[in-house]
């Protein structure tokens, strides 16, 4: 199944029967249909692939696995709490969505931690889960048709961070030899490539508070049009340390007691840290194989607002969304929930649902949309993978994780958010966004598998 | 008192590109001409003139303790900060 991929191999396009279009003009939504009926095993009638999820892997505030994660947001649990790293007196904002107890110690040996940043120590726990599960050994051809696509927003700030403490505030003149592969953007990348020996495509995105969506959007492409059999692809971030941390604070939209997206006493966002990686399968290897087929990645786009570079546009997050939809063949009365980017700033929240209304018409008051910041902190460039796992629960487990801290209704946000409980729903089809610093937006769309 | 006053002048006139001698302390920073983010660097250079910590969250500027409604405000409220410093 996973042989040569030549275009031969394709099946042949059928002819589209004039008399299944009904007027001149077809709808979008009606061309959606028409594709989505035109689904054959594995492929798309236009040849593209169908792209599985066969494995997850997670690290962040909630748990160090994905099991423990799905039960926190089952729970309405509050991962955020008290930053505790040094110098942390210094700093007015002293909450955040910390992994706790982190001892590098327990996961690599003395050799790896040396050359291993903590957002590559987390992304490379959330692998070992991910690919663990998928069950997949990247041997011989599989090898050469697999890649890594991660994002990150600041990569290795912890490194710089310790660095610049070395010789700024210390006074010392010499630094470790391998500071810089250390704290390179691309180091969590380049270390799964070599962890599984993936010799495919492989790089780094770094699209701010977009990155793993981004990121997970390139990789579904890669697989969809055949250019790879399988991705591992997510984000990560570790700015949880006193130079990121106050770097965050001279924005002034942090909050110092609690995340609280959606709600009318909302009074900013809750930094993260952590990862989400996923395994991305072309669906006849997935199903070929056997597989536990997690979800399908169905549709992704992206967009700019080409407008502020900070503030959003709900235009912009609007046409992200709309994209993402009609790449996937999906009509919008079809999703069932979204996990929404809702940071929890006065901005966003506002703006985002804004856009949802926009998008969904009518049924913007029927679909659920919550955010799972309010528990885990906003992981910057790796939010959108520990999120898309909240997708995942929602339709495969049929639970849709709530938004905790929601404590008064905003009349600008007036959505099913999802309050403070987890609820049971069954959902088929759900999307994800992401709306970047930078006007950058990404949205990825999934179907029950 | 008036060396904060002018100096406060001096910083937002500074941040939206005009002439100390065009601002009116009944101004709001919208009329200044000032946006979010004007306000987010305004507020930061304050902090640095005079060495005070201002409590502003841009998330919800009506609740700070700080007032922001107009330049007269600013610079009340500046005088309060430096004055409790002192």
């Amino acid at each position: 199944m996973n042989a040569k991929r030549n275009k031969g191999e394709r099946p042949p396009k059928t002819p589209r029967k004039p008399g299944k279009v009904k007027g001149k003009v077809k709808s979008a939504t009606k061309m959606a249909r028409t594709m989505l009926g035109r689904v054959i095993m594995g492929r798309h009638a236009n040849g593209m692939r169908r792209v599985a999820i066969t494995g997850m892997g997670t690290v962040n505030a909630l748990g160090r696995d994905v099991p423990s994660t799905l039960e926190a947001m089952r729970e309405g649990r509050c991962g955020i709490g008290p930053l505790d790293f040094r110098d942390v007196d210094r700093l007015a904002i002293r909450i955040g969505g910390q992994v706790r107890d982190w001892e590098a110690e327990t996961y690599f040996n003395r050799q790896q931690i040396v050359l291993y940043d903590k957002f590559t120590q987390f992304t490379l726990l959330a692998a070992r889960e991910a690919v663990a599960q998928s069950g997949l050994v990247f041997e011989g051809e599989l090898g050469l048709r697999s890649g890594v696509v991660l994002g990150t927003a600041a990569g290795g700030m912890n490194t710089w961070d310790e660095n610049y403490r070395t010789v700024y505030e210390e006074g010392k003149n010499r630094v470790h030899p391998f500071v810089v592969p250390k704290l390179m953007n691309n180091a969590a990348c380049s270390h799964l490539s070599m962890e599984y020996g993936l010799l495919g495509p492989s790089f780094t995105v770094a699209t701010a508070c977009a990155s793993s969506n981004h990121a997970m959007g390139l990789a579904f492409n890669m697989v969809r049009s055949g250019a790879a059999t399988v991705m591992l692809t997510g984000g990560s971030e570790a700015m949880l340390c006193f130079g990121g941390v106050k770097a965050w604070e001279g924005l002034r939209v942090m909050s110092k007691d609690a995340c609280r997206p959606f709600s009318a006493t909302r009074n900013g966002m809750v930094q993260g840290e952590g990862a989400g990686v996923f395994v991305f399968e072309d669906w006849e290897h997935a199903v070929a194989r056997g597989a536990d087929i997690l979800a399908e990645v169905v549709g992704f786009s992206m967009s700019a607002d080409a407008q502020d570079i900070v503030m959003p546009s709900a235009i912009g997050a609007e046409r992200t969304i709309t994209g993402a939809m009609l790449d996937a063949h999906m009509r919008p009365d079809e999703v069932g929930y979204i996990n929404a980017h809702g940071t929890g700033t006065a901005a966003n929240d506002k703006t985002e649902c804004a856009a949802v209304a926009h998008a969904f018409g009518h049924h913007a008051d029927r679909l659920m949309i919550s955010s799972t910041k309010s528990m885990h902190g906003h992981l910057i460039g790796g939010t959108g993978a520990v999120e898309l796992l909240a997708c995942i629960m929602a339709l495969r487990d049929g639970v849709i994780a709530p938004t905790i801290g929601y404590e008064e209704p905003d009349p600008e946000c007036a959505l099913d958010v999802v309050p403070n409980e987890a609820r049971e729903a069954r959902v088929e089809a759900v999307l994800s966004n992401a709306f970047a610093f930078g006007g950058l937006n990404a949205v990825i769309a999934l179907r029950k598998a | 008192m008036t060396e904060i006053r002018d100096r406060i002048i001096q910083i937002i006139a500074e941040q939206a590109m005009l002439d100390p001698s065009e601002l009116k302390l009944e101004m709001s920073p919208q009329e200044i001409g000032i946006d979010s983010l004007g306000l987010v660097e305004s507020i930061f250079a304050i902090e640095e003139a005079f060495d005070i910590s201002v409590p502003f969250n841009a998330n919800e500027p009506e609740k700070s303790d700080f007032d922001i409604s107009t330049l007269g405000a600013i610079i009340g409220a500046v005088e309060k900060l430096v004055a409790e410093k002192a």
